[in-house]
């Protein structure tokens, strides 16, 4: 089985590379980027039957820093 | 004061750091990442700077769940002194020994040079050898360095007097301007910038050299 786990800055966290990469759209011309967040997507091929709670585990040690990081699972 | 210093893949300040601890007076042992366990009867743990791991993940994040790491939570657990500098400053927040997070450089760039600092606090063993509120000057050479905590904790860490130095000018975006805090015991204590980088004058300034004399001396009178 495979799962994906999306790691972002939490709201309000700065970003500064989402916002270096929001100056960049706006000089390329592309007007009314508004905001732009930059994370990580995180592919895992897993043993079938790993169940959701061991990968939010695997965020919670080591794949998120949950000080600043939020994550979200999407079991393929 | 017995000494070790953790080596991992991809640290390079280990060796300058061993240098400051022996000319300071300790017996510096340099203990790799595999190792399960400290040598016996260490005093103090000194993570050093570099780029463990290759900064893979987030910077520190590998090496805080290496092996060595649980012993030097475990040694802290018990009353142990740390010292995390630079890349070791990230690998204590990982670890949780520190609270925060070091996040990219506010301004996106890498910064290598001299910055000056004020220590905020002469109440603990790192920092006894200066007076709050002095002025010294220590090199930095970082790309993660913007420390980022929450309100509640920064009003703890303030109202504990925990904040060991800040940068005199803004630098990397750091709330505060925090350069440095220790642990709630006071015993652990992360900083961003280098002392082991100026501890002889051909560094080209000295500063950092009380840290490593006041600590040997404060741990050897313990």
């Amino acid at each position: 089985m495979k799962a994906r786990v999306y790691v972002m800055l939490k709201t309000g966290v700065l970003d500064p590379q989402g916002e270096a990469v929001r100056h960049a759209l706006g000089t390329l011309g592309f007007d009314g980027v508004q905001g732009v967040r930059q994370g990580k997507l995180i592919e895992l091929d897993l043993a079938d039957g790993t169940d959701e709670a061991t990968i939010a585990q695997m965020c919670d040690k080591l794949l998120a820093n949950t000080v600043i990081e939020s994550y979200r699972i999407e079991v393929l | 004061m017995r000494a070790a210093v953790v080596v991992f893949p991809g640290s390079n300040c280990d060796r300058d750091m061993a240098v400051a601890l022996r000319a300071a007076g300790a017996d510096v042992t340099m203990v790799w990442h595999k190792d399960a366990s400290l040598p016996d009867g260490v005093d103090l743990v000194a993570i050093p700077g570099g780029f463990s791991f290759g900064d893979y993940l987030r910077c520190g994040a590998i090496a805080a769940q290496s092996p060595i790491c649980r012993a030097v939570v475990a040694h802290a657990g018990r009353g142990g002194y740390v010292l995390g500098v630079c890349n070791g400053f990230q690998v204590l927040t990982e670890t949780g020994l520190l609270p925060g997070a070091l996040m990219r450089n506010a301004g996106l760039k890498f910064i290598c040079k001299t910055v000056d600092l004020v220590v905020q606090t002469a109440d603990t063993a790192f920092t006894a050898g200066y007076q709050a509120g002095q002025a010294i000057r220590l090199p930095v050479a970082h790309h993660d360095g913007n420390y980022t905590v929450d309100p509640d904790t920064l009003a703890r860490l303030q109202g504990d007097d925990r904040i060991a130095f800040c940068y005199a000018q803004p630098l990397n975006g750091s709330v505060a301007d925090i350069a440095g805090l220790v642990s709630d015991n006071r015993r652990v204590l992360g900083m961003m910038p280098h002392p082991e980088r100026a501890v002889d004058a051909g560094h080209g300034g000295t500063d950092g050299q009380a840290l490593f004399r006041e600590l040997v001396a404060q741990v050897v009178a313990a």
